[in-house]
């Protein structure tokens, strides 16, 4: 009988260690649970403020051992342009070499991730991409981020400073961008020429509502599509007006004048001037539209430069059709906005938090790195001496697909572009305008324009 | 057997042995269920604790907490949050009118005898379960998109009827949700009827015939109140279900839905948690939510005479 009890009783000791052990292992099974896996590696070195390239240790014939460093981004395109900056800093440093580890997840997934591993203190990559819209969010309280002053103020006057601005915060920088994001319009060539018009007459916005009719009554086809789930159609327009959702110390703006204007100029397009229709599928993003766009149904659509991956990825069949032109403009406005964005930023809980930092300076803001998210990625590079360098006049992807002049037309706008105001409450006033406000005034038209802004502006003040 | 045990007591060397044996019966049932209360503690009682003192605290990081009272709740209640009560309520009534009345019709032809292919509608009925809801979302979104080439549209079109945006507008999203919600757990609920039914006595269904019943008689006087356990069961579960709806919704409008059409109150919580980084008015809206389940399950137990049947 006892040596039974004695069984059973073991039986639960075990079952009940089993349960505690599983419960450990789980929690250990996160993807970052542990960044660094060769603690042996040349730099672990405390965090000090210096870390020149040159680091004290003596040069030793043998290759040092590879630092691993964690990378977590939501975008599949930026691991190119990180696997290729891996082996430009390997080659240029030799002595302290880094082995990349990149995970590439959903957008919200990662974002949430990130938040969980950074509010619990535990789990954060060494480097990250964070999108602007939800840049704020992190910003919150003591930035679980590492100040990145030390690389940027050296270069100050090289870069173009409005699109670091998006990432800091008390004067501290947090994070550095992959490209301007400058606004422009893409008219689909052959339905212009059809209908007689030339894009380049089109200057201001009654230019382009006069050629909109015309478009549409020589064609039929609408001038452009409208977003209502997202603002990428309306957020250009105000800050292109120098108006934001927020004021530059953080308070909200929505209802200002520029605004309430911008969303009724919207408004009319679709329902008095009749030049525009709602974006299939709701957003410049969703498959519908692209199938829809792909067959060359809309004469136009305004959206950010990195856009164009969007038209060689998803709509192959507007090769050659497509062109790109700045801005129709507002009275006293500005050519261009700097819209959208991904911040790279490096965790406090990185264990090489100084060659982390380094290294995504190499990346992104040197001027190689910088021309190279042109070449890689299309994208429109934030530091300016890029911009005149003659690598950039090389033909790649995007000037098959647009036509040569792409670059002209960018140099021509990039240095008129108004700052945003990032601020505490900036994704809730994002994600009011991106659910309530289109939704409600160009959708199911239950609101004008002005009691839309002026409610979700209550509403942001209530916060 | 009594004398057998007697005579084992009396067997027992001395007081001490009698100890430890008394020791180990009383020490034992805890062993036992030592896994259960460890596990329930660390998966469940600690995090709903944990929860509800950060209802009460603003979170900006992990050393950087304060304790704010009831802001978050008295922050919570506003358009958003009404608009999510409102939306899961009526998911959650629809879904239960629906995933009650039709499984159990389905399970009473599929217990038939003289169903023509009963075995493979059982495992047809019970496949979508099984699928990922991820895949069965994105199939949905596609299927119900506005344009005129889309699976639902062109079947209209069939019928001549005009296109819908059935995503951008309250009445038809919900349908959508709705219809998402029976093609997926319509097969589970069949297997709980299923189930239901063989514990009917075929001698109730065999008397009544006698008595001249007819199908459907049969049906409301036998079957119906026969499964009253499983229904009880069903709705239950569906209200848990409902209340707690947050992938269909995110699947078929993302994280924001347009003017708030399939804003659940799980959504809101991921929105407030995750999009706004206030978990502590995610966490008041989580509470909230419990409250409200816990309160409409009990009324719908109560009612039932659940807890009648218990104290019997």
């Amino acid at each position: 009988m006892i040596v039974k009890r004695f069984i059973s009783l073991g039986l639960a000791i075990i079952m009940i260690t089993s349960l505690i052990l599983t419960g450990c292992g789980s929690q250990g099974k996160g993807p970052a649970a542990d960044p660094v896996k060769e603690p042996s590696a040349p730099v672990t070195a405390p965090k000090t403020e210096t870390s020149a390239p040159a680091d004290p240790e003596p040069a030793k014939p043998e290759p040092a051992k590879p630092t691993t460093l964690n990378f977590w981004t939501f975008q599949e395109l930026h691991k190119s342009f990180m696997d290729d900056a891996v082996e430009t800093w390997n080659k240029a440093y030799s002595d302290k070499p880094i082995e990349l580890k990149v995970d590439v997840y959903p957008f919200d997934d990662m974002h949430n991730k990130l938040l969980i591993a950074l509010q619990s203190g535990t789990g954060a990559p060494d480097i990250v991409d964070i999108e602007c819209g939800r840049f704020p969010t992190f910003l919150k309280g003591t930035p679980a981020l590492a100040e990145l002053n030390r690389v940027v103020e050296p270069i100050k006057d090289k870069l173009i400073m409005g699109r670091m601005d998006n990432y800091a915060k008390d004067g501290k920088y947090y994070g550095i961008d992959y490209h301007v994001g400058a606004q422009v319009i893409y008219y689909n060539k052959e339905i212009l020429d059809q209908a007689g018009v030339n894009a380049d007459d089109i200057k201001t916005w009654e230019d382009y509502i006069a050629a909109g009719k015309i478009i549409m009554e020589k064609t039929g086809k609408p001038m452009t599509t409208l977003e209502v789930t997202d603002h990428w159609t309306y957020y250009p327009l105000i800050t292109m007006q120098n108006s934001d959702y927020l004021t530059a110390d953080g308070t909200p703006q929505l209802d200002n004048e520029a605004n309430i204007k911008s969303l009724q100029l919207l408004s009319d397009m679709l329902y008095k001037d009749e030049i525009a229709i709602l974006a299939p599928g709701g957003w410049h993003h969703a498959e519908e539209y692209w199938a829809w766009m792909n067959q060359g149904n809309a004469a136009s659509v305004w959206m950010p430069m990195w856009y164009m991956g969007r038209f060689t990825q998803y709509m192959p069949d507007l090769k050659g059709k497509m062109i790109i032109r700045p801005m129709p403009v507002f009275q006293d406005g500005m050519k261009s906005a700097g819209m959208g964005g991904t911040g790279t930023a490096v965790t406090i809980q990185s264990k090489n938090e100084d060659l982390a930092v380094d290294f995504l300076a190499e990346s992104k803001l040197s001027l190689e790195g910088s021309i190279k998210t042109w070449t890689i990625l299309g994208f429109d590079p934030i530091r300016k001496d890029a911009w005149s360098d003659p690598a950039m006049e090389a033909d790649n992807e995007y000037t098959q697909y647009f036509g040569s002049d792409i670059f002209s037309t960018l140099q021509s706008i990039v240095s008129d572009i108004g700052p945003i105001h990032y601020g505490d409450l900036y994704p809730t006033a994002l994600s009011l305008v991106q659910k309530n406000v289109m939704f409600k005034v160009l959708k199911e038209q239950s609101q004008t324009p002005e009691q839309a802004l002026k409610e979700a502006n209550e509403e942001l003040k209530m916060k | 057997m009594n004398t057998g045990t007697m005579k084992n007591t009396n067997l027992l060397p001395g007081k001490a042995g009698m100890k430890v044996h008394l020791k180990q019966q009383k020490i034992a049932p805890y062993i036992f269920v030592l896994p259960f209360i460890l596990s329930f503690s660390i998966f469940f009682l600690y995090p709903i604790i944990s929860t509800v003192i950060m209802s009460f605290q603003e979170i900006l990081g992990p050393k950087d907490v304060t304790f704010i009272g009831l802001k978050n709740y008295r922050n919570m209640i506003n358009e958003h949050f009404f608009n999510a009560i409102w939306v899961t309520t009526r998911y959650t009534f629809l879904t239960i009118l629906v995933l009650v009345p039709l499984p159990m019709i389905l399970a009473v032809f599929l217990n038939r005898r003289k169903t023509i292919g009963r075995n493979f509608f059982r495992s047809a009925f019970f496949i979508p379960a099984l699928t990922s809801v991820i895949v069965a979302g994105l199939f949905f979104r596609l299927a119900f998109g506005e344009q005129d080439t889309t699976l639902v549209n062109m079947i209209l079109g069939v019928f001549g009827l005009p296109k819908r945006t059935w995503l951008q507008q309250g009445s038809t999203a919900m349908m959508v949700m709705v219809i998402v919600c029976t093609w997926r757990w319509l097969g589970v609920n069949i297997i709980y009827f299923l189930s239901g039914l063989q514990s009917i006595p075929v001698e109730q269904y065999e008397s009544a015939s006698i008595d001249g019943a007819n199908e459907w008689q049969k049906f409301l006087r036998i079957t119906v109140p026969g499964l009253k356990p499983v229904i009880i069961y069903v709705v239950t579960i569906s209200v848990y279900g409902g209340y707690a709806m947050f992938s269909e919704s995110y699947l078929l409008f993302g994280p924001r839905s347009p003017g708030d059409i399939g804003l659940t109150l799980v959504s809101l919580i991921y929105q407030l948690g995750f999009f706004e980084n206030n978990l502590g008015a995610g966490s008041a809206v989580g509470i909230t939510l419990l409250g409200i389940v816990m309160l409409i399950n009990m009324v719908q137990l109560t009612l039932t005479g659940f807890f009648k049947k218990e104290s019997d």
